[in-house]
C-alpha cells in the first residue's frame, strides 16, 4: 500500500514533483503495455538520476512495495506490467546520456536512451550498434537490455547482450553496483552483465549501460526470393546458410502476412504466393554484389520460384517497409493480436512450419507467420477477438500446443521477446523442477522482499495454466 | 477514448490529457500502424462539449464573429486605428496594459502591423501575361485576412508571377478549423458546405490557401461530411483541388530577381507537415532562393506550442513548449525564421521576442520571403 507517508518520502527523493504522477489518468496510460492484459499502479515516479532510484527501490524494500521498471511499455511480453499494483519507475524521460567514444568503440547511454537513436549517433563515426528490435524507434534501451532484445540483424550479428561490456545496477535493495567494464575481455568474478541482461527487471535496474560497438558495413544489398510452398522456403534458409555466406538478415512472410500487407498500404508484393523470404547481405560493396548472385542462385536451386535483387536503395526500403507493416497490417482483420516468438534450431524450420499449419486448423484460428527465419526466431501471431470467449478458449490451447512443439523440436519458449506474464506458465516445460528451482534461488538472493517486477518469468503457483479470459 | 467506452475511466479523469494536447498530429506522422488520433481527439471534444458545454464566449466567438466578414472587417480596422494613433505605444509606455493577464499581454506586443487587405487584388481576376498554367482560387481565412492580409496579398502575387490565374471568391468563408478544434463540428460542418458550394462556382484547378491550419481543415472536409450523402462526393472533389501555395509555387517554379543573403530556418506548420502531408515542397522552395543559406531546425516537426488557441488557453504549457524551441532556433543561429501560418508565426514573433532577438531575428511568412526575392513588392 502506498500511504500519504510513502508519498511524502518519495517527494523528498526525486527531484521535481512533476515527475511523480498519481491522477487516474496516468494510472490508467501505465496500465498495459504491447502484450496482453491491464493492471493499474499506484503510483509512477519518473526518475533521471541513479540516486532517485537507489532512493526509491530502498523504501519499497523497506516497505515492500512492489517495484515495475518500464521503458517505453512497447514490451510483447508482459514486462512492466505492474500486475501487483505498486510504484511504476518510468525511465522514458531519462534520455539525458548518450555519448559515443569512438577510440574504444564504445557508448554510454542512460535507461531511456531510444535504441536507434544509439545507432543513428554511431553512425556518425562510421560506427555501428548493430541490435535492430522492430521498435527500436520507439523502445529505450533500458527495456531492450532487460529483454535482451533482438531483431532481424541478430542473424549475423547476434543479440543485445552480445553487444553490453558494463551496467551500473540499482539492487533490490537500493544498493548501487557497477559489473564489468569497457573492455571486450573481462573475466573479473561472476559476469553478472550477462545474468542482469535479460533478467526482465526481476534481480535489478539498470541505470547506465556501457555498449559496445563495431565498424560499419559500407554497403549492404537486399533481395526479395518468392516461394510456391512455404517448406521449400524453409530448406532455402538453411541451403544459403550453409553455402558459406552469412546474410545480416533473413526475414520471412508467409501468405496471409503478404496478403494483409498488400491490403493495408500496397507495396507491389506478389500475392500469389506461399511465402517470400527477404533477405540482405552487407560488407564491401564489390564482395556483396557477387555474394547475392550467389544467394540467389542457391535459393532457385531448391525450387524458389524467383529471386529478385533490390536495384537501388530505394526499393531495397520499400521491401524492408512491407517487412515491418506486418504487424500493423494483420490487427486489421480482428484487434486482438497474440505475438509469440517461440524459436527453434534452424534444421527444423520446415518442420515448424508444417506443425504450425496443423495447429492452425485444428483449432481453427487465424494464424500468421512471419519473422526471422534465419535464425529460427519465428513469430506465429495469432489474431483474435478478445471479447469472444470462446474463440479465446481455443487460442489458449493453441499457444500451448505451439509453445509444445517448440519444445519438442529444441527450441525455446522465447527468442527475444522475454517471458513476462504470460509464457510463465511454461517455464517448467523448458527447464524441468530442478533448472527452474536454480533460477528462482537466485532470485531470491538477489531480491529476498520480492518486490523487483514480480509476477513475471515465474508461475506465481504451481500448475499455473495460460488464461487469456476472466470468466 | 477506449476506456473510457469500456467504462474503466471517466471523461472527467481523462479531461485534463486530452485538453492538454496541443493537436499537432505529429504523432500520426509517427505511427508506424496508422491510428487515427485527430478522430479520437476531436470525438473526445465532441462529447465533451456536449456533456458540458463550450463556453459562451468562446462558442459566440467561434460560430458568429470568425465567419462574419463586416465583424472581422471592424475588427481589422479598429486595430489597425489602434497602432495608427500610436495609442498602442502609448498604452504599452503608460503600462495601461498591465491590467490584462500576461497572456493577453503578451500577444499584444507581438501583434503585426495591420494593413487592409489590396481591393484591387479581391476583386478582379488575377491574369499572368503568359498562358495561364492553372486557374486557381484562393482562399483568405478569416483571421488571417486580418491580422495578415498583407501575406494574403503577396500570395495572389507570387501566384500570378508563377503563371496562375488567381480569383477571390467572394462567397468563401471561414473554414471551421477552431469550432472543430473545440467540438463544435455542427457550426464546421456548416462552414464547409457553405464553402464546397462557393468553390465549386467558376470551375478551378486549384483552390489554394496560404494558412496551414485552414488548410488541414479543407483537406479533411471529406472526413467531416463522410455521413452526409449528398456532401460526400462533392467534398471529395474539393479536398483534391486543396493545396497549400507552397505546392502550387514548388511545382510551377519561380523566377527569382533579387540576391537573398543570411540563414534561413523554417517552423514548419504541424498542421500543415502532419495533416496535409506536405514537407519537401517548402524546403524546396526555399533552397532555390538564391543566396541564402538554409538550415534545417532541430527537432522542427515539434509544435512551437501555439496550436490554435492553446497559448492563450494553456499560457503556461505553451510558453514552456516555446522556451524548448527557441533552444533549437539558437542552435542555428538564423538571420530569418520562416513560417508557414498565422498562429506560429505569432508564437515564433512571441519566442524571439522572450529571447530578446528582436533586433537579430525576423519572423516571416514564407510568401513574403519568395516575394522579396521575386522582387514582388506589397503596393
Amino acid at each position: 500500500m502506498i500511504t500519504e507517508q510513502v508519498v511524502d518520502r518519495l517527494k523528498s527523493i526525486m527531484g521535481s514533483e512533476k515527475r511523480i504522477l498519481m491522477e487516474k489518468a496516468d494510472l490508467v496510460s501505465y496500465s498495459y503495455d504491447g502484450s496482453f492484459g491491464a493492471y493499474l499502479p499506484e503510483i509512477i515516479l519518473q526518475p533521471i538520476s541513479t540516486e532517485e532510484v537507489a532512493g526509491a527501490v530502498k523504501l519499497a524494500n523497506e516497505m515492500k512495495i512492489p517495484v515495475y521498471p518500464r521503458g517505453r511499455g512497447t514490451s510483447l511480453s508482459g514486462g512492466p506490467l505492474p500486475v501487483h499494483g505498486g510504484i511504476v519507475l518510468d525511465f522514458s524521460r531519462w534520455t539525458q546520456t548518450l555519448v559515443i567514444d569512438p577510440e574504444d568503440t564504445v557508448a554510454i547511454v542512460s535507461p531511456g536512451v531510444i535504441t536507434a537513436d544509439i545507432d543513428r549517433e554511431a553512425k556518425q563515426h562510421g560506427l555501428m550498434y548493430p541490435p535492430d528490435p522492430s521498435s527500436s524507434h520507439v523502445s529505450t534501451i533500458g527495456g531492450n537490455l532487460a529483454e535482451n532484445a533482438g531483431g532481424p540483424r541478430g542473424l549475423k550479428y547476434g543479440v543485445t547482450k552480445d553487444y553490453v561490456l558494463g551496467l551500473e545496477i540499482v539492487t533490490p535493495e537500493g544498493e548501487i553496483i557497477r559489473t564489468g567494464g569497457r573492455t571486450v575481455k573481462n573475466v573479473t568474478g561472476y559476469d553478472l552483465t550477462k545474468l542482469i541482461v535479460g533478467s526482465e527487471g526481476t534481480l535489478g535496474i539498470i541505470t547506465e549501460a556501457t555498449l559496445q560497438l563495431i565498424p560499419r558495413p559500407q554497403a549492404t544489398q537486399t533481395m526479395m526470393v518468392i516461394f510456391d510452398d512455404i517448406i521449400d522456403a524453409g530448406k532455402a534458409i538453411s541451403a544459403v546458410l550453409t553455402s558459406g555466406i552469412l546474410p545480416s538478415k533473413m526475414e520471412i512472410m508467409d501468405q496471409s502476412s503478404i496478403r494483409a500487407v498488400e491490403e493495408f498500404q500496397p507495396i507491389g508484393l506478389p500475392v500469389d504466393v506461399d511465402a517470400i523470404i527477404l533477405i540482405e547481405l552487407d560488407g564491401h560493396p564489390i564482395a556483396i554484389r557477387d555474394e547475392s548472385e550467389q544467394v540467389k542462385q542457391v535459393c532457385l536451386g531448391v525450387g524458389a520460384r524467383e529471386a529478385i535483387i533490390a536495384r537501388d536503395e530505394e526499393s531495397a526500403e520499400r521491401l524492408w517497409k512491407a517487412r515491418k507493416l506486418v504487424s500493423p497490417a494483420i490487427v486489421r482483420k480482428k484487434p486482438t493480436k497474440i505475438s509469440e516468438d517461440a524459436t527453434i534450431p534452424r534444421s527444423k524450420i520446415p518442420e515448424m512450419f508444417r506443425r504450425l499449419q496443423e495447429i492452425k486448423a485444428k483449432y481453427e484460428i487465424d494464424l500468421v507467420v512471419f519473422g526471422h527465419a534465419g535464425d529460427g526466431n519465428l513469430h506465429p501471431n495469432i489474431i483474435t477477438d478478445k471479447q469472444d470467449k470462446e474463440e479465446m478458449k481455443r487460442v489458449e490451447k493453441a499457444v500451448e500446443e505451439i509453445f509444445t512443439v517448440a519444445i519438442e523440436l529444441g527450441g525455446t519458449l522465447s527468442g527475444e521477446h522475454g517471458i513476462g506474464t504470460m509464457k510463465a506458465p511454461f517455464m517448467e516445460m523448458e527447464l524441468g523442477e530442478a533448472g527452474l528451482d536454480m533460477m528462482k534461488r537466485m532470485k531470491k538472493a538477489w531480491d529476498p522482499n520480492n518486490i523487483m517486477n514480480p509476477g513475471k518469468i515465474f508461475p506465481e503457483k504451481k500448475g499455473q495454466k495460460l488464461v487469456l479470459v476472466n470468466d | 477514448m477506449q476506456m473510457v467506452a469500456e467504462g474503466k475511466i471517466s471523461i472527467e479523469e481523462i479531461t485534463e490529457s486530452m485538453e492538454l494536447c496541443l493537436g499537432c498530429r505529429a504523432c500520426e506522422t509517427a505511427c508506424p500502424t496508422n491510428v487515427q488520433y485527430g478522430k479520437i481527439l476531436e470525438s473526445f471534444k465532441e462529447v465533451k462539449s456536449a456533456a458540458t458545454g463550450v463556453p459562451l464566449m468562446e462558442k459566440r466567438a467561434l460560430q458568429r464573429a470568425l465567419p462574419n466578414k463586416k465583424l472581422m472587417g471592424t475588427m481589422r480596422a479598429s486595430l489597425r486605428a489602434y497602432q495608427k494613433t500610436r495609442l498602442d505605444t502609448f498604452a504599452r509606455k503608460s503600462r495601461m496594459l498591465g491590467i490584462l493577464p500576461e497572456q493577453l499581454r503578451a500577444f499584444e506586443e507581438i501583434t503585426p502591423a495591420i494593413e487592409m487587405p489590396n481591393k484591387h487584388l479581391r476583386r478582379t481576376t488575377q491574369t499572368p501575361e503568359r498562358d495561364p498554367q492553372a486557374r486557381v482560387a484562393f482562399f483568405t481565412g478569416c483571421i488571417m485576412d486580418v491580422f495578415f492580409a498583407k501575406i494574403n496579398d503577396l500570395s495572389i502575387k507570387l501566384l500570378k508571377h508563377a503563371g496562375c490565374e488567381v480569383t477571390v471568391i467572394k462567397e468563401q468563408t471561414c473554414c471551421g478549423a477552431l469550432q472543430n478544434h473545440s467540438g463544435d463540428t455542427n457550426t464546421s460542418k456548416k462552414l464547409a458546405k457553405e464553402n464546397i458550394a462557393a468553390f465549386e462556382k467558376g470551375n478551378f484547378d486549384f483552390v489554394v490557401n496560404s494558412i496551414g491550419g485552414c488548410g488541414a481543415m479543407l483537406v479533411e472536409y471529406d472526413h467531416l461530411l463522410a455521413d452526409e450523402p449528398e456532401w460526400a462526393e462533392r467534398a471529395k472533389v474539393f479536398v483534391q483541388k486543396n493545396k497549400d501555395v507552397s505546392v502550387i509555387l514548388n511545382k510551377l517554379g519561380l523566377d527569382f530577381q533579387k540576391e537573398m543573403a543570411g540563414v534561413v530556418t523554417y517552423q514548419p506548420s504541424c498542421h500543415l507537415l502532419n495533416v496535409q502531408k506536405v514537407s519537401g515542397d517548402p524546403v524546396q522552395l526555399l533552397e532555390s532562393i538564391p543566396g541564402i543559406t538554409y538550415v534545417p531546425l532541430p527537432k522542427g516537426d515539434m509544435c512551437c506550442g501555439s496550436a490554435g488557441i492553446y497559448n492563450i488557453v494553456h499560457y503556461e504549457e505553451s510558453m514552456e513548449i516555446l522556451d524548448a524551441k527557441m533552444e533549437h532556433v539558437q542552435k542555428v543561429s538564423p538571420d530569418t525564421i520562416v513560417t508557414s501560418n498565422p498562429g506560429c508565426h505569432l508564437q515564433m514573433c512571441l519566442g524571439v521576442k522572450r529571447e530578446g532577438l528582436e533586433d537579430r531575428v525576423r519572423v516571416v511568412h514564407i510568401v513574403e520571403l519568395l516575394a522579396e526575392a521575386c522582387g514582388i513588392d506589397h503596393k
